[in-house]
């Protein structure tokens, strides 16, 4: 794995700590790090092959990468039992909403749009 | 007798150790990852939900406490942060999707953030979920690593979004086909945008089960659904219930 892409990555993640640090922000570091790269790319117009096969190796495992927290859920078994009713019922109802939502106005205006496009 | 004190001994070093609970980590990560494979790749095999479930059996039946654990487990976690930094990359590669379909992809981005929010809060505060319990419900259908950022810069619990994330995921992969099927949302671009912004990654490898349009625009929605709710949930949050 070459270094120098993972220290870019962890260099990008290092000046987003300090810009939400600096400016007090409610934003999380990690994510302004990844604005940063973003924004890297963007002016540099590619990837590049060797950051896509680092980038590519870290995330085609990412689901590990949360493991640790998931299992910080005992800590709260018991407000889960006091509360796990409240919390099935709107996870099932706000996931149905937003699957909906989503799909359904994406599905208007895609049609919209595609109808308008042929119109010229 | 001194073989069973042996057994003792060697535990007693081990599980002070650092190495025991990242090795454990990793492999029942493997073990999850094996049965997911083996079930044909179905969600309900989630490999992050069985992982969890047999550490937190095993912490338990080993009297282990989670500082303890995380001691080991925490080399794995580190990782979150570059990870999320490495992001970038395939929202840049799915860029292009965007083009001809910005105003769409934007409006249901929106709508969808807006609707996952607001939806879960009012629906569990209106069932008495605490307020720890709502500020960790909020970002539910934004990828993990993001969604514990914006959790713990609110105040809430980093640890219980993780664990509803995933099942937000597991959960929309599941019956998402089905619901879109039910409002009559056909078009892969649309399902793959609808699983995505509702289902992150879960979501995303089911979209790509659909389709590689349905897969690619399902990632497209994943990343911009963390950006925006990690630029706007925490404002948001921190103004309705202060902070």
């Amino acid at each position: 794995m070459p270094l120098k892409f993972v220290a870019l990555l962890l260099l990008c993640q290092l000046i987003g700590e300090a810009f939400t640090v600096w400016t007090g922000l409610p934003v999380p570091g990690p994510v302004v790090g990844m604005v940063i790269l973003f924004i890297g790319l963007v002016l540099r117009g590619g990837v590049g092959e060797g950051l896509g096969r680092v980038v590519d190796g870290l995330l085609s495992h990412l689901s590990l990468l949360f493991v640790p927290a998931g299992v910080g859920v005992m800590l709260h078994v018991a407000m889960l039992r006091e509360e796990w009713l409240a919390i099935s019922v709107a996870l099932v109802l706000s996931t149905v909403a937003t699957l909906v939502a989503t799909g359904l106005v994406m599905t208007a205006l895609t049609g919209w749009v595609e109808r308008r496009d042929r119109g010229r | 007798m001194d073989r069973d004190l042996a057994l003792v001994d060697i535990w007693v070093y081990l599980s002070a150790s650092p190495l025991l609970h990242l090795t454990l980590t990793v492999g029942a990560y493997l073990l999850g990852d094996w049965l997911f494979q083996r079930s044909g790749r179905r969600a309900v095999f989630n490999p992050v939900l069985l992982a969890v479930i047999v550490l937190v059996l095993f912490l338990v039946a080993t009297d282990t406490d989670y500082p303890t654990y995380f001691a080991g487990a925490q080399f794995v976690h580190f990782m979150l942060g570059p990870a999320t930094v490495a992001l970038a990359v395939p929202l840049y590669r799915n860029l292009p999707l965007i083009r001809r379909l910005w105003a769409p992809i934007l409006a249901a981005i929106l709508t969808g953030a807006l609707v996952s929010a607001t939806s879960t809060v009012w629906v569990a505060q209106l069932l008495g979920a605490s307020r720890q319990t709502l500020l960790s419900l909020a970002p539910k259908s934004v990828t993990a690593p993001v969604a514990m950022g914006i959790t713990e810069k609110v105040g809430g619990l980093a640890s219980l979004s993780a664990a509803l994330v995933v099942l937000t995921g597991v959960l929309g992969a599941v019956i998402g086909t089905w619901v879109l099927a039910l409002v009559r949302v056909r078009d892969d671009r649309a399902r793959g945008i609808a699983l995505g912004l509702s289902s992150h990654g879960i979501g995303t490898a089911r979209a790509f089960q659909i389709s590689d349009t349905a897969g690619a625009f399902s990632a497209l929605a994943m990343g911009l659904m963390a950006l925006i709710s990690a630029f706007a949930l925490p404002f948001v949050l921190r103004w309705v219930f202060g902070g």
